[in-house]
């Protein structure tokens, strides 16, 4: 048999070059490592597709398949996609006809609320960050820290003159209230992540640019910002994992129509005093995580280069 | 007409004093070099031009029109950067085509401009690719080829070939100068390379702690240093710069004593103005002739350091007085460590310069 390296390679794995790839036990021993943090995740994805009476039998089903035999039958039941329309539908009193459950409006509630106020903090920070790099004020540093302090404190603390200033201006569960939050929320974060990214840029090549013809406006859209994509790719997933599972602010001040999903798991599964529906939570859950995990799927290059991007030499 | 003309130009940063009441003129087709170590004030000096740094105070005319008040993007200059600052998320060809940008050009107009430069800098090739995937040759040119695009008032360049090895610098030594000289333009070149600037200058300006200490052709820094500074930066190996004491002159003749010698050499007549008092004599290391014995002209030294050079060989030699004096001599010239050298300073190339440090020159 032929080197690992070049079987892997006809299989279309190209090796980086001037790095020594690892052996294939090296390999393994991290895969196994990374398979056991990955448990909870393949666990709560199982529990969604399995029959709501097999939940808590005891011993537990563990797999939809038995892998070739490698899982005893007792542990393995048949999957089914039932969970997944009782999110949307069902009945709510015993023996009841399948009602609206509202989850269709709640996951367009936590997209809308998070990519808009995301996408908000990202606009408003990054020409924040650009001003605190290239236009510093006297005490620059000491804005800077005053910023992040309002990250400093947890939410709880925080939460009840919020809920006052938002009863008394009338923003409660409207969604430009919880779209401020969020906004508000997700601004020192990217202030302080988009600034470290047009620290690193060279100035010269915006004299450069300014020589050859470029105001400067033309110079932040034309010049800075192309730039830092990898940047505004970074912290727009971090800051959208991070509002995507918020639960407490949106607990308290979304009302019935702006209820994200984070909450409305929550309630769909302590209601009805039927004790907890776990297939219904994981297929919810199941549900919930498709969102980030797609957007983080197809910015995974970006990020990869906005998280190294400080130690890549110029 | 391009023309660059600063005028008392002065650029403080707080406290320190980066350059100070700078004067330079620099005529169409001219092309001028600032020259000085580093920290001196020249790149500050470039950039006042260029407008990226405002003078404090002081009038910048590019083209008989005063710029002060005038950004750099309004200036119609062009630029080349030390490390080149080109444009990382545009190809090379997109990055040529930049500064023809904000002209309102068609894109036919465009695209032949770009391939024009690219023929001259040959970029041909590497069009279409990246500035990170091109070789450290080719950014430079295309750095260069970034600026001769369009038809600006005049040119700027900071350290251009610092940043390339010996070989290639050569190359693009001569290759900038031949496309400066079919620009006609004024052009200013900022380094610390007195190579570099002997050769692509017509004039060059050495600049000091903020100041311009001369200002003149390659051949004028060279032969006739303003002052002890100049006399000492410009000409390698450097100048040998000896204390001595003037005792007389006769119009024709000084006698000094420099370095444990008595000597008499004949001096310029300017030298008169000197009253007997201290003064530094300058004498390249190439001014000497070896003499056989000791005479009334020679200064009587002990090789001390022999460094071949190839073509010639430079030595070391020991003073009477203790002092170290630089020359070279032929290669075929054998000396021998601890060998007594008399040497015959040429009168024609040593300079006398008074307490001040200035020149003393009719």
């Amino acid at each position: 048999m032929s080197s690992s390296a070049s079987f892997m390679e006809r299989l279309g794995f190209r090796k980086a070059s001037g790095v020594g790839e690892a052996g294939w036990g090296r390999t393994l021993f991290v895969a196994v490592i990374a398979f056991i943090y990955f448990i909870p995740v393949l666990f709560i994805i199982f529990t969604a597709i399995k029959p709501q009476n097999l939940a808590l039998s005891v011993p537990p089903t563990l797999s939809p398949t038995s892998f070739f035999g490698l899982i005893p039958d007792q542990y393995v039941f048949s999957p089914t996609l039932e969970n997944f329309g009782s999110v949307f539908s069902r009945s709510m009193t015993t023996g009841g006809a399948p009602e609206d459950t509202g989850f269709d409006r709640y996951f367009f509630n936590s997209i809308f609320i998070s990519s808009v106020s995301v996408g908000l903090a990202l606009i408003i920070g990054t020409l924040a960050a650009f001003g605190f790099s290239r236009y510093p004020l006297k005490g620059n540093d000491t804005y800077l820290f005053i910023i992040l302090t309002t990250r400093m404190l947890p939410a709880i603390v925080v939460i009840i003159p919020i809920i006052l200033m938002f009863r008394t201006v009338g923003l409660s569960g409207s969604y430009i209230g919880i779209i401020l939050l969020y906004t508000a929320f997700n601004l020192a974060f990217t202030i302080w992540m988009m600034k470290s990214f047009f620290d690193e840029l060279s100035l010269d090549v915006e004299d450069a640019a300014r020589i050859d013809g470029s105001s400067e406006v033309k110079v932040f859209f034309k010049i800075c910002l192309p730039q830092v994509v990898a940047g505004l790719a970074a912290t727009f997933v971090f800051g959208l994992i991070l509002t995507w599972n918020e639960f407490l602010f949106a607990l308290l001040l979304s009302g019935a129509d702006t209820r994200t999903v984070p909450v409305a798991m929550n309630q769909a599964v302590s209601s009805g005093g039927r004790g907890t529906d776990w297939t219904l939570l994981a297929a919810i859950e199941t549900l919930f995580l498709i969102p980030v995990f797609l957007v983080t799927f197809f910015l995974q290059n970006h990020l990869l280069r906005g998280v190294t991007f400080g130690t890549v030499k110029r | 007409m391009s023309t660059i003309e600063i005028r008392k130009v002065t650029k403080r940063f707080g406290d320190f004093t980066a350059v100070r009441d700078a004067d330079l003129s620099v005529a169409a087709g001219e092309v001028v070099c600032l020259l000085g170590p580093s920290g001196c004030g020249k790149t500050t000096t470039l950039r006042m031009i260029a407008g990226l740094e405002r003078a404090t105070s002081g009038d910048v005319v590019i083209a008989g029109r005063n710029m002060n008040e005038l950004p750099p993007e309004k200036r119609d200059i062009a630029m080349v950067f030390q490390f080149y600052a080109l444009y990382p998320a545009l190809s090379v060809g997109q990055n040529i085509a930049m500064p023809l940008h904000y002209e309102k050009l068609s894109k036919a107009e465009v695209d032949a401009r770009v391939i024009k430069v690219a023929k001259i800098m040959h970029l041909t090739e590497v069009l279409d690719r990246m500035p990170s995937h091109i070789s450290e040759g080719e950014k430079q040119r295309l750095a260069v080829a970034r600026a001769i695009v369009r038809d600006p008032n005049c040119f700027l360049f900071d350290e251009p070939l610092s940043r390339l090895d010996v070989e290639l610098r050569h190359s693009m030594r001569g290759q900038i100068k031949e496309v400066l000289t079919g620009l006609s333009k004024a052009t200013v070149i900022v380094t610390h390379d007195q190579l570099e600037a002997l050769t692509m200058a017509n004039r060059i300006a050495i600049m000091r702690d903020g100041l311009i200490e001369q200002v003149g052709t390659p051949h004028d820094v060279f032969a006739k240093p303003a002052n002890v500074f100049v006399a000492s930066f410009i000409g390698t190996p450097q100048m040998n710069l000896v204390d001595a004491d003037l005792k007389s002159f006769d119009g024709k003749n000084a006698s000094v004593s420099l370095a444990g010698n008595d000597l008499v050499i004949a001096a310029d007549p300017a030298v008169s103005r000197l009253k007997p008092s201290k003064v530094t004599v300058g004498i390249r290391p190439r001014a000497f002739t070896a003499a056989n014995e000791k005479a009334a002209d020679t200064i009587a030294a002990q090789a001390e350091l022999i460094e071949p050079m190839g073509a010639e060989t430079l030595i070391h030699a020991r003073t009477a007085a203790g002092g170290d004096i630089r020359v070279v001599v032929p290669r075929d010239k054998r000396v021998k460590i601890g060998e007594a050298l008399h040497l015959r300073p040429d009168p024609k190339q040593t300079h006398f310069f008074g307490e001040d440090g200035k020149a003393v020159r009719a």
